[in-house]
């Protein structure tokens, strides 16, 4: 059922620096503002909140509404000191959290 | 019918008077209400400074379903003073709260880009929040072709 996120952030970077990562997750991002042919509103059903954590510590964290548009794509920096791995998830209505990780070489 | 007139009221322009005239007044106002409120509750009541916040959107949006969005704040991203949140508000949406974005030190730059619904021509509030309780504003008007709720 769960797509597989896509991810574009640099594999190396040197210390210090500040890199841009940007994420899309495909999802419908059911509005709950919709309706269906018989008139009946459809459920809403979105991705409600995305993180970002490098090494455990937290980088970005968005809390999301039905106003974010279907695949909800996400761009944001993240200032590296060192090497290591980050762990990006996202939280369905439903309750399914959906996750990814990426590592980057630091030198 | 009830999302035509709407469309046509949009086509108008978001103005007040064009709303009265097709009973959308209310809602209008509605909106704009709880999007104070909303910014009002993330503020703890205090008035946010204009300045220091960017916010990047089309001028004119044709598909209200998908309006590319960056904000940015022209503030330090220090261990001990850097931005912390970064709240988004569609004064013109059924719901105004867009997305709050969380930040740490460890984020490097006060921005963030995403992609964003907009129902009808609106205003879009951001307000940031440091590290030191302080608050700042901006706000941009977008006018939206083909509104991108659902209906």
């Amino acid at each position: 059922m769960a797509e597989k996120p896509r991810l574009k952030l640099p594999k190396e970077a040197k210390k210090g620096d500040v890199i841009e990562i940007k994420t899309l997750m495909p999802h419908i991002m059911e509005s709950g503002q919709r309706k269906d042919k018989d008139g009946k509103t459809i459920p809403r059903k979105i991705i409600n909140k995305f993180t970002a954590e490098f090494n455990g510590k937290p980088v970005f964290t968005a809390n999301l509404e039905p106003a974010i548009a279907a695949n909800p794509y996400m761009q944001f920096s993240a200032k590296v000191e060192e090497s290591g791995t980050f762990k990006f998830t996202w939280t369905d209505d439903d309750g399914t959290v959906i996750s990814a990780e990426e590592k980057i070489t630091v030198s | 019918m009830r999302q035509l007139s709407r469309r046509a009221a949009l086509a108008l322009g978001a103005g007040g008077a064009a709303f009265t005239a097709l009973g959308w007044n209310e809602n209008a106002f509605a909106a704009a209400k709880e999007a104070a409120e909303a910014i009002a509750k993330f503020t703890g009541g205090k008035t946010a400074t204009q300045g220091k916040v960017s916010i990047e959107l089309p001028e004119i949006a044709e598909n209200g379903n998908t309006v590319p969005l960056a904000v940015s704040v022209a503030a330090p991203m220090t261990a001990d003073n850097y931005v912390s949140e970064i709240m988004v508000v569609a004064e013109g949406n059924p719901n105004p709260g867009v997305a709050t974005f969380h930040l740490t030190p460890l984020s490097g730059k006060a921005e963030a880009s995403t992609r964003i619904r907009l129902a009808a021509t609106q205003n879009i509030v951001v307000v940031a929040k440091t590290s030191k309780g302080e608050f700042f504003t901006g706000q941009k008007l977008v006018k939206v072709t083909i509104g991108g709720c659902g209906g």
